[in-house]
């Protein structure tokens, strides 16, 4: 079962802010939904390799070409905050 | 005090010298206003899919060849979780479940002799953008011209026991991968970062002790002194005591010393899973044979064999060979002017001169093998004596300038001219009756006198040689 | 009849014989949003302007006779808001990406503007295609035409209401786990998951990518048929796209299924399937078999551990691919804070919905040091006996039949407070996108309150053909049922 602590941990992994009214609800949420996962454990998966692609698809590749032309503009025009050609975040503490 | 020995273990980052990223066609060229090397693939934009670069996996095959590692030839990409601004997407593409290159190892010199140091495994990934403070406000800016830069980290044994040992791991490490053309590793430019992994422990002790990891080191130097630096740290603590705490410390060079860095908001908890955008990468044996047999002369065979062919002392050799840039410049320049113990001399005297003056790492020599054999044959036809080369070979070392057309344009070509020559060397005599009087008396040293005296009348355009046997010729008609 | 009731392919061969132009075709698309829409809110965007510029475009393509062979030719057609639109705001119906107008088109999107089709709006959808209902959008939940009151399925719940309603002739849609075939059920119009690979993702924003594919939803088999023809193809841009001989779908539609091989698998009927959901099924069995088809039950091994595995691994590359919304490069940032983890807690907390939120936790718990193995590993092991059940169902049947959903559709509201309850709901159609498989939803009648029932056909890998044959065999021997609104 996900405790309390997990939940702050999962949360600050996923970079979540978890209001405190709601926190019971989300673990009550998540205990509910993992329980029900952990049905797969009844199938026996011994000796299975696991599937990360449906389809057995193997080297893929592009040449070593330059193909992109500068567009800065058109890749800063959604951001949030921009500067001299650069997104911009508040100060961070190391680099 | 107890006798402690130090466990090292490096991880290398090295950027390749694709022309393209890893995942999309935007050029890796270093340097450019931010964020003009960038695409909507490498600045994460929501839909956007890597393909990846071949060159990438033949580099990394072709760096994991030379460093005797084993080729996984089933191998696949993970993505590596972590939040930061320097990582648009929010996650790294690497590999953890399977490295192209495993169980490797180089030879490296020590005092006590030759020592292999391990190497655990290699894997490619993406390099993350760039964080500039901005001067005038308190912001940081992110520029993403360096984010998807392929680079390779070449993880090694924790197999070193010094600083010394470091290093000559790095500059081993870095001579392969430079001959082998898959990185141009400059430090200066961040194409080859070394985080270093290190703990202390009683000598004889089984165990190793409690390891910190020191990040992103990009000198030498900086190296050797954050490896002093740390093992005394940690020492002091044991002596004291007290325990290493395993954390990530930051060197700093200037006040020689390492500091914990903030520890993050983040538990270093990756989350790393199986890359779904892109496939596994199987290599065939005959890929692998291709990689093979394409691998260029490394460093150790090109030493052997500038001794043997070209007929050049073994330290010339190795000095010569200890950057590819130099030893390029040596084979080309040879090519061209067919005078390989020249070429080799101008190398040993000159440019090292020039280099240590000027602080130029040999691998931004801008000096071209055409303009060292030009100069050399410039002196070999007579067209000007060694003093004159000199001063040339300093202009086409600094400059874009060709030696011939300069020579020409600034009259610095011998005289040629027997009968002014002549007349020159009679007017030194007669204004040097004493010196002339020296040479009868039996003083061959005031020969020399005369001879220099009619250089610096000619400027030094004149073959020192020629001028000898006139003002001899002059003397014994006297 | 009205402009809006033809189908796609009806609409594109009027206009190339001139019988209609592209505008007029457009004018009466835009007149029926206008006066549809403001009910049933299947659109994020109407960009009329846009798409008249384009009718004139097409119009002189076709004139011209460029398009002779273009199925869609002057066709208009909406797309999911997940799929990217130059220039066109693409907000994935999430405050996230409210303002968000890519640099770039998806592939599908260029497919479509070279074939001559006229993008006449953006559709609704659950916030980032995580949802079952269409409630979860930033923009409001899309209502079900068949029933004001009801949820019109998701995530595409947007083009699936719109296709119903007449507001859209084709529609463009995405499933990751069951969003294109469960709408298109609830709102009686067929839509077709393909094989994955089969169409370029390049410009799909992701949910799952190992999952993810677009599909077309229309009101015929023969225009998700046209339109397959149009947006499937290898694509340079996307690693995962397998390349195929032939991408003719429409060609492969006959009406002969005689010795077609069906198998109904025996878990999908019975227990947790609604009575009357289970007896439109078995008819439209019947009739499948009328028309020469051979149909039986069998067993469908390890698919009831589908929604487990399913939810495991989408909500694990989820957590990873919606983690790139942090307030730095693009979308919304959080008007206040200090420093840079306000922004990213910030944005991220206020700028996701719940559900979308619920799943990133998921995600980032299965993968977290410790838990990997017993949730991520395990999934795909789960996801492997999947692959093996339908590889050796498919050794004896060229389709398998079921239902698409375990019921008609929902009232609206009633998913929201159960998320588990909601993805139980994912029961028949997550297996298809776990082994990579096609899926197709097609209409089979109405329950006793009048709402359509969808019976879902699954074909073998990069088998469209034998599923659109037989959906569209299926079709041939019925009228199209609109939906009552838009008598």
């Amino acid at each position: 079962m996900i405790s309390e602590d997990t939940i702050e941990y999962v949360a600050a992994l996923a970079k979540l802010k978890l209001e405190e009214d709601q926190k019971e609800k989300t673990i009550e949420d998540l205990n509910r939904i993992l329980t029900y996962i952990d049905t797969m454990n009844e199938l026996d998966t011994d000796g299975i390799e696991p599937m990360s692609h449906a389809f057995e698809l193997k080297n893929v590749f592009r040449e070593d070409v330059v193909t992109n032309e500068e567009d800065t503009e058109a890749l800063l025009a959604n951001a949030p905050v921009k500067k001299d050609g650069c997104f911009v975040v508040p100060k961070t503490v190391e680099t | 005090m107890k006798v402690y020995e130090t466990v090292i273990g490096l991880e290398v980052h090295v950027e390749l010298a694709t022309k393209t990223k890893i995942f999309c066609g935007c050029s890796t060229k270093f340097g450019g206003a931010p964020n003009t090397h960038c695409c909507p693939v490498c600045t994460g934009m929501p839909g956007t899919l890597p393909v990846l670069n071949k060159k990438v996996v033949e580099y990394a095959m072709a760096a994991g060849l030379a460093l005797g590692c084993k080729i996984t030839q089933k191998c696949k990409f993970d993505r590596k979780n972590y939040f930061y601004p320097d990582l648009p997407k929010a996650y790294q593409v690497s590999q953890l479940y399977l490295p192209i290159c495993r169980d490797g190892g180089i030879e490296i010199e020590t005092p006590a002799g030759k020592k292999r140091i391990g190497i655990h495994e290699i894997h490619m990934e993406e390099d993350a953008g760039k964080l500039v403070h901005d001067p005038w406000e308190d912001v940081t800016l992110v520029d993403y011209n360096r984010c998807g830069v392929p680079l390779i980290e070449i993880v090694s044994e924790p197999d070193m026991r010094s600083a010394q040992e470091v290093i000559a791991y790095l500059e081993k490490l870095k001579l392969i991968l430079q001959y082998l053309g898959v990185s141009d590793c400059k430090m200066q430019e961040g194409s080859l970062r070394a985080d270093i992994n290190l703990s202390v422990r009683e000598m004889g002790a089984k165990e190793f002790g409690t390891r910190t990891e020191m990040k992103n080191m990009n000198s030498f130097k900086a190296i050797a002194r954050a490896v002093e630096g740390e093992r005394k740290r940690q020492i002091e603590l044991l002596e004291e005591g007290r325990k290493v705490i395993q954390e990530t410390r930051r060197w700093d060079d200037n006040k020689d010393m390492s500091f914990a860095m903030r520890s993050k908001e983040d538990a270093q908890d990756y989350r790393y899973f199986p890359e779904p955008d892109l496939v596994p990468v199987e290599i065939s044996d005959e890929w692998l044979e291709e990689i093979r047999s394409r691998q260029p002369e490394l460093r150790d065979e090109k030493m052997v064999r500038y001794e043997k062919e070209y007929g050049i002392p073994a330290y010339d050799a190795a000095i010569i060979t200890e950057s590819k840039r130099m030893a390029d410049l040596f084979e080309q320049a040879t090519q061209l002017c067919g005078k390989p113990k020249e070429v080799s001399n101008w190398l040993m005297v000159e440019t090292m001169r020039l280099m240590k003056e000027t602080q130029t790492e040999p691998e931004d020599l801008t000096v071209s093998p055409k303009k060292l054999a030009a100069l050399i044959l410039l002196v070999e036809k007579g067209t000007i004596n060694r003093t004159v080369a000199k001063k040339v070979y300093e202009k086409i070392f600094l400059e874009d300038v060709d030696p011939e057309e300069y020579v020409t344009q600034n009259g610095l070509g011998m005289v040629q001219d027997d009968s002014l020559l002549r007349s020159t060397a009679e007017a030194v005599l007669a204004d040097n009756p004493q010196s002339v009087a020296d040479y009868k008396g039996g003083k061959v040293k005031a020969m020399g006198y005369l001879v220099g005296q009619t250089m610096r009348a000619m400027k030094g355009k004149a073959d020192p040689a020629r001028v000898n046997e006139i003002i001899q010729a002059l003397l014994s008609k006297q | 009849m009205e402009i809006t009731k033809w189908s796609a392919r009806e609409l594109s061969d009027k206009i190339k014989a001139g019988d209609i132009s592209v505008s007029e075709a457009v004018e009466a698309q835009l007149a029926q949003i206008e006066k549809k829409d403001a009910a049933y809110n299947c659109y994020t965007r109407v960009l009329p302007e846009e798409a008249r510029k384009r009718a004139k475009e097409v119009q002189r393509r076709i004139d011209s006779g460029e398009l002779e062979n273009s199925p869609l030719a002057g066709v208009p057609i909406a797309i999911k808001d997940n799929i990217c639109t130059k220039g066109i705001l693409t907000t994935c119906s999430s405050r996230m990406l409210k303002d968000f107008k890519p640099p770039y088109d998806a592939a599908v999107i260029e497919r479509l503007n070279a074939a001559g089709a006229v993008i006449i709006g953006k559709l609704n959808m659950d916030e980032f295609a995580m949802g079952s209902t269409t409630e979860t959008s930033w923009f409001g939940p899309t209502k079900n035409p068949w029933d004001i009151t009801r949820v019109p399925g998701g995530s595409s719940g947007g083009a699936a209401a719109a296709v119903a309603a007449g507001e859209a002739f084709l529609a463009l849609g995405s499933d990751t786990g069951g969003s294109i075939r469960q709408p298109s059920s609830f709102c009686g119009v067929t839509g077709i998951k393909p094989t994955y690979g089969t169409v370029s993702r390049y410009g799909l924003i992701a949910y799952a990518s190992s999952l993810d594919q677009i599909g077309p939803i229309a009101r015929t088999a023969e225009d998700c048929a046209a339109a397959l023809d149009v947006i499937s193809g290898a694509d340079k841009r996307d690693s995962t796209c397998i390349s195929q001989e032939s991408y003719a779908y429409s060609e492969a539609l006959t009406q002969d299924i005689k010795g077609m091989r069906i198998g109904i698998p025996s878990g999908y009927l019975g227990e947790g399937l609604d009575r009357e959901v289970e007896q439109g099924i078995l008819k439209a069995a019947d009739v499948l078999a009328s028309l020469g088809a051979v149909v039986e039950e069998f067993d469908l091994k390890a698919v009831d551990y589908a929604i487990p595995a399913y939810y495991v691994i989408a909500s694990a590359e989820a957590s990873s691919n919606l983690s790139r919304y942090d307030g730095v490069k693009y979308g919304w940032r959080i008007p206040e804070y200090e420093d840079l983890q306000d922004v990213y807690l910030g944005t991220r907390s206020k700028g996701f919905g719940s559900e979308v939120k619920r799943r990133m936790m998921i995600g980032a718990f299965v993968l977290s040091s410790g838990y990997y193995d017993a949730y991520y590993n395990k999934a795909l092991k789960v996801k492997a006996l999947i692959k093996q059940g339908f590889d050796e169902a498919f050794r004896a049947y060229d389709c398998i039949l079921g239902p698409a959903a375990p019921t008609t559709a929902m009232k609206l509201g009633e998913s929201l407070s159960d998320p588990l309850k909601m993805y139980l709901g994912d029961i028949y159609t997550v297996s298809v996108n776990l082994a990579g498989l096609p899926g197709i939803s097609v209409p089979c009648g109405l329950d006793s309150r009048g709402l359509p029932i969808g019976m879902q056909l699954i074909g073998r890998a990069f088998g469209e053909k034998d599923i659109l044959r037989a959906a569209y065999a299926y079709e041939r021997t019925r009228e199209y049922m609109f939906a009552p609104c838009t008598e």
